[in-house]
C-alpha cells in the first residue's frame, strides 16, 4: 500500500479525533479566558500583594513545561487526595496554562491603549468601572484579537499532550494506527495534516472576524 | 466667591518629583473667557489638568463652581460632570460612532435617558456645524471635524466651564479656521472658558483676559489689548515676538 492509499484508508479514523481535540481546545480556551480576566484586573488595578500573586502566577506558569503541569494535576494531585478524570485534568492543565498567556495578551493590549483615552474618560466624569467597560475593554479586545487567535491555535496543537494520559484525540488515534500497521511515518503524517488543516481553518476564519471588527478608519496595524 | 466658576489659590502640582506648577493663583468669573499663553513646558497643560484634578495638586486650594474640590471626600466626578475638557489630540473614542461618543457620556454621567441624549447630540452637532456625520467613526473624519466632535461632546454635558488645551495646534491652517470659528460661536453662549492657545487673532477677538505663564508661574495677566500690544514684562514681549515671527514665516511659506 502506497502512502496515498494509506492516508485514504486511515485518515478518516484519525480525523474522528478532531472532535475531542476541539473539545479540549474550546473548553480550555474558555477556562483560560475566564481565569485571565481576574488575573489582568489584579495585575493592573490590584493592591501590591494582589498584584504580586497575579504576576507570580503568570511567571510560574510560563516558566514551567505544560507537560509537567499536566502531570502535576493528573498524577500529582491524587496523592493529596484530589482526583480528576483524564479529560478534566487535561482541560484544567491546558486552561490554567492558557490563562497565564491570555492574561499577558490582555495586559499588553490594555497597555497599548493610549493614556489620552483614559484622560478623556476621566475628564468626562466616567467611573473607573465605566472606563473599563466602555472604553478599555472594547478596544483591548480588538487589539488582542490576533494574539488570542494565535493562542487558540497554539492550544489546538498543545492539546496533543493530553493523548499521553489517555485522551483519544487526533494524536492518540495516530498512535493506535501506528501500532496496528507498524507504519508510524504515515500515521503521524496523517495526524500532522489534520492538525494543519484545523489550525489553518481557524486562523483564516479569525482574519475575517478581525476585518469585521476593525475600527473604521483605523490605518495602523 | 460665587461670582467665580474657578478659583485656584497658590496651587503646586507636578509629576512624581518633578514640580511643574510652582504656586499658581487664578480666578475665572462666570462666563469669562480666559486665554493662557506661554512657552512650551511652562505648565499650561498641567494647569488645565490640575484644575479638574486630572493631575492631583500637591498644595493649594481649588474651588470649582463653589465646591472646594481639594477638600477631603469630595466626589470629583460630580464636579467633572459640570466641566468640559477638549484636548489637543481630540481624544475621541475611536471604536464608537460620532453619535455614541456624544450620547454615552450623557447617559453614563448625567444619567440622561437615551432619547434625550440623542436629541441633545443632534443639537450640539448642529451647533458645531457637523450634521450628517453621526454614524461615522472618528477616524473617518478630518482632524478639524474630529476636534469639532470633541467640542460637541463636551458641550452636550452643559458645562459651566470649558477647558481647551491647544485645540487647534494639531490642525492644518484651513482646518484651524473652522475650529476657531466654532469656538467663537461657542464663546457667545456664556460658558466660561479657559483656553490654552497661541492664536493671537483668536485671543484678541474672544478673550476677556490673557494670562502669560512661564516656568510654572503666572508672569503677567491683563486685558488682551494690553498683553498683546503693550506687555510689561520682557519675557512676555520676547514670547510674543517669537510667535509673530513664526507666523510670518508660516505665511511666507504658504504664499
Ligand atoms: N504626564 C507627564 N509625566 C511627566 N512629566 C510631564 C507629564 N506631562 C508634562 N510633563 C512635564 O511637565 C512640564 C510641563 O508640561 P506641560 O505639558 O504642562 O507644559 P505646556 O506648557 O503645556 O507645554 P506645551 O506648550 O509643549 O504643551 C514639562 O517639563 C513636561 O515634560
Ligand atoms: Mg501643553
Amino acid at each position: 500500500m502506497g502512502v496515498f492509499e494509506f492516508l485514504v484508508q486511515y485518515m478518516p479514523f484519525i480525523a474522528q479525533g478532531a472532535t475531542v481535540t476541539l473539545q479540549l481546545t474550546v473548553f480550555s480556551f474558555a477556562l483560560g479566558f475566564t481565569a485571565a480576566m481576574p488575573l489582568v484586573m489584579a495585575n493592573l488595578f490590584g493592591v501590591l500583594p494582589v498584584r504580586l500573586v497575579s504576576r507570580s502566577y503568570v511567571e510560574v506558569v510560563r516558566g514551567t513545561p505544560l507537560l509537567v503541569q499536566l502531570f502535576l494535576i493528573y498524577f500529582g494531585l491524587p496523592s493529596i487526595g484530589v482526583k480528576f478524570d483524564a479529560m478534566t485534568a487535561s482541560i484544567l492543565a491546558l486552561g490554567l496554562n492558557s490563562a497565564a498567556y491570555q492574561a499577558e495578551i490582555f495586559r499588553s493590549a490594555i497597555k497599548g491603549i493610549p493614556e489620552s483615552q483614559f484622560l478623556a474618560a476621566e475628564s468626562l466624569g466616567f467611573t473607573k468601572l465605566q472606563t473599563f467597560r466602555y472604553v478599555v475593554l472594547p478596544q483591548a479586545v480588538r487589539i488582542a484579537l490576533p494574539a488570542l487567535v494565535n493562542e487558540f491555535v497554539t492550544l489546538i496543537k498543545e492539546s496533543a499532550l493530553a493523548s499521553i494520559i489517555g485522551i483519544v484525540d487526533i494524536t492518540r488515534r495516530a498512535d493506535y494506527v501506528a501500532a496496528y500497521t507498524f507504519r508510524a511515518f504515515e500515521a503521524y503524517l496523517a495526524a500532522a495534516i489534520i492538525y494543519f488543516v484545523l489550525c489553518y481553518f481557524f486562523s483564516y476564519g479569525a482574519r475575517a472576524i478581525e476585518k469585521k471588527t476593525r475600527i473604521p478608519g483605523y490605518k495602523g496595524g | 466667591m460665587d461670582d467665580y466658576v474657578l478659583v485656584m489659590e497658590d496651587v503646586e502640582a507636578g509629576y512624581e518629583d518633578h514640580r511643574v506648577l510652582k504656586g499658581v493663583s487664578l480666578r475665572v468669573r462666570r462666563g469669562e473667557r480666559v486665554v493662557v499663553m506661554g512657552p512650551s513646558g511652562s505648565g499650561k497643560s498641567t494647569l488645565l489638568k490640575t484644575a479638574v484634578l486630572l493631575v492631583k495638586p500637591w498644595k493649594g486650594r481649588i474651588v470649582l463652581d463653589g465646591v472646594e474640590v481639594t477638600a477631603r471626600g469630595v466626589d470629583i466626578r460630580k464636579v467633572r460632570a459640570k466641566t468640559g475638557f477638549v484636548f489637543q489630540s481630540y481624544n475621541l473614542f475611536p471604536h464608537m460612532t460620532v453619535l455614541d461618543n456624544i450620547v454615552l457620556p450623557q447617559i453614563l454621567v448625567k444619567k440622561v435617558r437615551r432619547e434625550e441624549a440623542v436629541k441633545r447630540a443632534h443639537e450640539v452637532l448642529r451647533e458645531v456645524g457637523l450634521e450628517g456625520v453621526e454614524h461615522k467613526y472618528p477616524l473617518q473624519l478630518s482632524g478639524g471635524q474630529q476636534q469639532r466632535v470633541a467640542i460637541a461632546r463636551a458641550l452636550a454635558m452643559d458645562p459651566i466651564i470649558f477647558f481647551l488645551d491647544e485645540p487647534t495646534s494639531a490642525l492644518d491652517p484651513e482646518l484651524k479656521e473652522e475650529v476657531l470659528n466654532t469656538l467663537e460661536k461657542v464663546a457667545q453662549e456664556g460658558i466660561a472658558m479657559l483656553i490654552v492657545t497661541h492664536e493671537l487673532d483668536f485671543a484678541e477677538d474672544v478673550a476677556d483676559r490673557i494670562i502669560f505663564m512661564e516656568n510654572g508661574v503666572v508672569v503677567e495677566e491683563g486685558e488682551p489689548h494690553k498683553i498683546l500690544y503693550n506687555p510689561e514684562k520682557d519675557r512676555t514681549k520676547e514670547f510674543l515676538r517669537s510667535i509673530r515671527r513664526r507666523r510670518l514665516k508660516a505665511e511666507a511659506l504658504h504664499s
